[in-house]
């Protein structure tokens, strides 16, 4: 009877919440904050992930070209101590 | 931890991750809220970033205790290059927050609890790399150095997760703010977001991958010119 009585209770409490809800004040027109629609719009946005796109294409080359240089520094050492082993 | 360095798998996704956080963090439709407007975008950057240097002082720790344990000197160079990196992840991190307060807060730095704690916290990992430079026997630096560095991960955690929610703070999720995990990261920014921190992290590990390496190379010449 106990763990019914308790069920129920945890059941009736489901819709209880503390957050606020948005929902009701968010969609009125005038209220709505602005957004860059219009950059959207015109395609402008485009130029501002082309942008930041090449400046992390360059950041990347660089990352690329530094590690194959490491790696021939690597290859370079293990060879020369290959050589001073068998010496 | 050397040889995951020095695959190349993760670099390859950390390209991709990073260039998905870009095209779909500026495409992808943000929510709309006040103030923030479209900024609600530099989520991506700015928290993925501290997440990132976050994850990179974690693994400086974990190699510091290991040095204490053992002491390799591979393990030595792996702590402190992952704290440089995640020093240098952490500057960027107030830069890209400060831009963010100048547009919504109206000024490039206020007096706040989260942003002062983290400023401190950062000092005291930038007193970690002049310790290690003022210290000229390798074994002693190692030392002094990984003890030093349990201790700053130890003023980490409470300067920069747990002070700023105990008092009044502008900057969210603290003291009286929602954080942006309570109603504005909605799964739309989450699906941008938590790739975005992969991405960070993946280029921390591979900048602090080519110090290491270069380390390492110089630690195997001082070993052949001995001989």
């Amino acid at each position: 009877m106990k763990k019914f009585l308790f069920l129920i209770l945890i059941l009736l409490s489901l819709n209880l919440s503390a957050q606020v809800d948005n929902q009701s004040q968010s969609v009125q027109d005038k209220d709505v904050p602005t957004m860059a629609d219009k950059m959207r719009e015109s395609g402008k946005i485009y130029v501002v992930v082309g942008v930041v796109a090449i400046l992390f294409t360059g950041f990347m080359v660089y990352l690329i070209t530094t590690d194959r240089k490491i790696k021939k520094l690597e290859r370079e050492m293990d060879d020369v101590e290959e050589k001073l082993n068998r010496k | 931890m050397v040889r995951l360095l020095n695959r190349n798998w993760w670099k390859y996704a950390g390209i991709a991750l990073v260039f998905y956080t870009i095209i779909a963090g500026f495409l992808i439709e943000a929510p709309k809220l006040d103030i923030l407007n479209e900024s609600i975008r530099n989520l991506f950057f700015h928290v993925a970033i501290w997440f990132a240097m976050f994850i990179l002082l974690i693994l400086s720790l974990v190699y510091s205790i290991k040095y204490l344990n053992n002491s390799k000197r591979v393990n030595d160079i792996l702590a402190s290059e992952f704290a440089r990196i995640g020093i240098v992840f952490g500057l960027i991190g107030i830069s890209t927050g400060s831009m963010w307060a100048r547009f919504t807060w109206g000024a490039w730095w206020v007096n706040d609890p989260k942003l002062n704690a983290t400023s401190i916290a950062l000092l005291i990992y930038l007193a970690y790399i002049v310790l290690r430079s003022s210290i000229e026997n390798e074994e002693q630096k190692g030392r002094i150095s990984a003890v030093y560095n349990i201790f700053a991960f130890a003023a980490l955690i409470p300067l920069v997760f747990i002070l700023p929610r105990l008092t009044d703070s502008l900057h969210p999720g603290n003291g009286g703010n929602p954080g942006f995990s309570s109603y504005d990261l909605d799964n739309r920014l989450r699906m941008v977001f938590y790739p975005a921190v992969l991405a960070w992290s993946a280029m921390g590990l591979w900048l602090s991958s080519h110090r290491i390496r270069l380390k390492l190379l110089n630690e195997k010449i001082n070993e052949l010119e001995q001989h």
